[in-house]
């Protein structure tokens, strides 16, 4: 695995010797993120997601394993220990709070790091795996933080899972007797509540498993780059630790920053006041809408307006929300373009900015605003893009697109950008670059 | 195989959407969807300058003292406040011994088992007690108000958009029907037994004006006691109640953040030493 | 979080440069260890009481329905409480016992408030493992010293709850408390 210039981990210290001879966990670890791997020197802050987006995880867990201790998931008094945990337990409030908003920056650095892989052609081979892997625990994701919202036990919480739930009433034959096995009930209650706790409970260890999957997929080719160049040499990469540890380690600095801005001083801004209303099967909210993480899905479900023949326009909606996120699995073998970074791709790159981009935030726009016109016709338009963009104009454009020409390798990409030859300083020992 | 199955299902969904854009587009534009008296005379609140708005306010606990006197006097009659206890009023300036009067002289009492006979009891309550509910349940709190459950306080000034303005404002708006609504949706007047309020979201409210007249309640401190005052006084501590822990939270979320940003200033300062020899 | 305790960058080029470039390395590595111990302490601080525990950490108990050689049990900080209201012949038992021949040596009077030498104040919790002592309810074994009497290990308490006889090592808790009335009293 890996490059042959990869430093080998030999232990400093004998405790670590020891250890490493009996259990070579010291060796794993030096070689998967310490300075036995290395990676591209040209990296830009948009590779700095992955590692936030472990530690998203683990703010989620960490908190969420302490807000268990003070949950009871029931029916009668959930609502009402999540109170207690904002009220009574010791800085519970922060606590909450912290795992609420984790939420939504774990999805905020998970999102960036898709778009990210979109842009650079990071799915394209040999990385496939990589890509299916992360597709896996994005829908992981999903499904915990979904029933993570239900755990309060809210308005929203209680007629979310109901409308979520619904979407499997829409498969025919089978659909409602899914549905009622899901709840284990014929609506939202005790049942559908212990099972969602238990699940939410199960499915973080489960993300942390394929992520471990996701990165020793990645070790196999290593990091994509920014010129989506292969490495060729030595030259063209540095250990990650010191280089990235300290790189990740300011970008974790960065998002701490914001993390806690928006925790302590709007930690409800992300949020949906009707939550804080218990939960009540009698009365429906003016406005069902889920987290804004889900948005954009939550716009395509509702785009189809229209039955199909036979095919009802419910039924087409889920279908359709569903294939939003399935098409991304296919996407290696969609986009045959040999270039992987879309700054050396003139056509894809427009078709990146100016109509996957608009069009994804057109559509997380209209999921959060009411089911009404225009809304509904602009949510129309977008999510009719977004599927063409997939399945029909990335196939297309690998034809007609003509690339623009490559760099040779990447030291040779990083030494134009400084304004030097390739030939001047080829060996790049760092005692031969003098300091900038 | 793959691909011209996978272009074919984009190809299908693409034109389904540009279909309903398409026939959508020509109805909004044709016949844009009718104005309902909610769309054009719901208000949003009004501005209101509270002590704790900003990102660094602070509760003003004579302003929330008063406005538990008002909550006291007024609301509890049929709202109830089961998330609070009594001994959380310490934290708005009450001591021990008055907030163990203020629990005793409660006007409703804690339900209890009488311990020698098994019966369903009352006491009065103690500070350790959260505030007993004016209504046994949501049956009798529907019978007690013409079908309307009076909704549990305890949280309102967040489950609302813009929670505290929209208090105060639900308190001082109520009014007479506009005419020109009834002009204009001649079938939207208040119905027999709601009032009219801009600020709630359909505009007829159950609940009647709470508070009418200027000084309805008497101010301990002093402070006049107008309708105006009285609502921003209940606002405030309404909010209060919703999130008891916002002063604890703004003054550490500034330590924190000063800490992150000294933190981070290092760890940039560091990222480049790193660097400094590497050209990338 | 990011460590970067070795730092293999830094050309030795020896003087002012090398090391403040180190001393910036070690305090963003020193700042990152004292923002995830900030970070431990409220996660461990919430498993202490939370607020609503504290406030029922205290009871009040009416005592004037309590006759003399009766007792009644009730709970402080979810355990059962023993309030027993001595007759002049039990406190009598109780005094004539030299204290310095116990195993935890204490007389009735240490172990009661000056004036209300009636009024016994106990847990009721056996000091060896914590069950639940017969004697203070009607009619239950108080064992051979006529106080207390432990079902689990056979532990026997005097009329002054004090250990006499089986394996507890300790008398009977007597939390703190006060009157405050004639015939109330708030424990803890």
């Amino acid at each position: 695995m890996s490059f042959p210039w990869a430093e080998h981990y030999t232990p400093k210290a004998p405790l670590m010797k020891w250890i490493d001879e009996r259990l070579p966990l010291p060796r794993l670890v030096y070689s998967a993120v310490g300075a036995g791997y290395p990676v591209p020197r040209n990296l830009n802050y948009f590779w700095n997601f992955g590692v936030l987006s472990g530690v998203a995880l683990m703010i989620q867990i960490v908190t969420g394993i302490v807000l268990g201790m003070h949950y009871a998931a029931n029916e009668l008094v959930a609502f009402g220990t999540t109170e207690h945990i904002m009220r009574d337990v010791n800085a519970g409030w922060m606590i909450r709070y912290a795992h609420a908003n984790g939420a939504s920056f774990f999805f905020i650095v998970v999102y960036l790091h898709i778009f990210r892989g979109l842009f650079y052609g990071s799915y394209k081979a040999p990385r496939e795996m990589v890509w299916l892997l992360g597709l896996v625990i994005f829908l992981l994701m999903m499904a915990t933080a979904f029933m993570g919202y239900v755990l309060p036990w809210g308005q929203m919480s209680y007629w979310g899972a109901k409308v979520i739930t619904g979407l499997f009433g829409a498969i025919p034959l089978v659909g409602e007797p899914i549905q009622t096995w899901l709840l284990g009930g014929f609506a939202p209650g005790n049942a559908a509540l212990n099972r969602f706790f238990s699940l939410h409970y199960l499915l973080p260890f489960v993300i942390a498993g394929v992520i471990i999957l996701h990165i020793w997929a990645l070790h196999i080719p290593g990091s994509n780059n920014p010129t989506g160049v292969d490495v060729k040499g030595p030259q063209d990469t540095v250990p990650f630790h010191p280089y990235y540890t300290a790189k990740d380690g300011f970008g974790l600095g960065v998002f701490m920053i914001l993390f806690t801005a928006l925790l302590f001083f709007a930690p409800n801004f992300l949020g949906h006041p009707d939550n804080y209303i218990e939960a009540n099967p009698l009365s429906t909210p003016a406005h069902i809408v889920p987290e804004w993480y889900f948005w954009p899905f939550y716009a395509i479900l509702r785009a189809f307006t229209f039955d199909f023949f036979f095919v009802p326009a419910k039924l087409l909606g889920v279908l359709a929300m569903f294939a939003s996120i399935l098409l991304l699995f296919f996407l290696p073998w969609l986009d045959n373009s040999p270039v992987r970074s879309g700054n050396y791709r003139p056509m894809f790159k427009k078709f990146f900015w100016f109509g996957l981009i608009p069009c994804v935030l057109i559509l997380g726009y209209c999921g959060g605003a009411p089911a009404e016109e225009p809304y509904v016709m602009l949510s129309q338009f977008a999510a009719a893009y977004y599927f063409a963009h997939f399945l029909i104009i990335l196939p297309a454009i690998a034809y007609f697109e003509k690339p623009l020409p490559l760099p040779n390798s990447i030291t040779e990409a990083v030494l134009a950008k400084h304004g030097e030859s390739v030939t001047g300083s080829q060996g790049l020992a760092p005692s031969a670059v003098p300091a900038e | 195989m793959l691909r011209p199955a996978l272009i074919a299902i984009g190809a299908f969904f693409t034109l389904m959407l540009l279909y309903s854009f398409g026939s959508g587009a020509v109805a909004y534009l044709g016949d844009p969807p009718a104005a309902t008296a909610e769309k054009e005379f719901h208000l949003h609140p009004k501005e209101v300058e509270f002590s704790f708005n900003g990102a660094l306010g602070h509760y003003d606990r004579q302003q929330l003292q008063r406005g538990f006197q008002v909550f006291k006097e007024v609301c509890s009659a049929c709202h109830s406040l089961k998330f609070v206890a009594f001994r959380d009023l310490q934290q708005i300036g009450y001591n021990e011994a008055e907030v163990k009067a203020i629990a005793k002289q409660w006007a409703i009492k804690t339900p209890d088992v009488d311990p020698a006979t098994g019966e369903m009891s009352s006491r009065d309550p103690v500070p350790a007690d959260h505030f007993p509910k004016p209504f046994a349940n949501n049956v009798a709190a529907a019978a007690a108000n013409n079908n309307a459950i009076p909704p549990d306080l305890s949280l309102m000034t967040k489950a609302r958009h813009e929670g505290s303005a929209y208090v105060y404002s639900l308190l001082t708006g109520f009014q007479a029907q506009p005419a020109a609504l009834l002009k204009k949706f001649p079938d939207s007047k208040t119905p027999e037994g709601l009032h009219y309020n801009p600020y709630f979201a359909n505009l007829n409210l159950a609940m009647a004006p709470p508070l009418v007249a200027d000084g309805q309640v008497t101010y301990g401190d002093g402070t006049k006691a107008t309708v105006d005052q009285m609502s921003q006084d209940v606002a405030a501590f309404l909010t209060w109640t919703a999130e008891p822990k916002l002063e604890n939270r703004r003054s550490a979320g500034l330590a924190v953040v000063f800490f992150l940003l000294i933190a981070t200033g290092l760890a940039y300062m560091s990222y480049r030493n790193i660097w400094a020899d590497k050209k990338h | 979080m990011a460590t970067v305790e070795h730092i293999e960058t830094a050309v030795p080029q020896a003087g002012e440069g090398v090391r403040r470039r180190d001393f910036i390395n070690i305090a963003a590595v020193s700042f990152a260890g004292v923002g995830a111990v900030a970070v431990v302490l409220p996660l461990v601080n919430q498993m202490n009481p939370s607020a609503d525990v504290l406030a029922q950490a205290s009871t009040e108990v009416d005592l004037s329905g309590i006759q003399p050689g009766m007792a009644i049990k009730t709970t402080f900080r979810a355990q059962p409480l023993f309030v027993r209201h001595l007759t002049p012949e039990e406190i009598a038992k109780a005094d004539a016992v030299d204290a310095s021949t116990l195993r935890d040596p204490q007389t009735l009077e240490e172990r009661t408030v000056d004036g209300k030498k009636q009024w016994l104040v106990t847990m009721g919790v056996c000091t060896h493992l914590g069950c639940v002592p017969l004697g203070a309810g009607e009619g239950e074994n108080k064992g051979e010293y006529g106080g207390y009497f432990c079902p689990c290990h056979g532990s026997s308490y005097d009329t002054a709850a004090r250990i006499r006889k089986g394996p507890a090592p300790k008398n009977l808790m007597v939390p703190e408390y006060s009157y405050t009335s004639d015939t109330a009293i708030l424990v803890g």
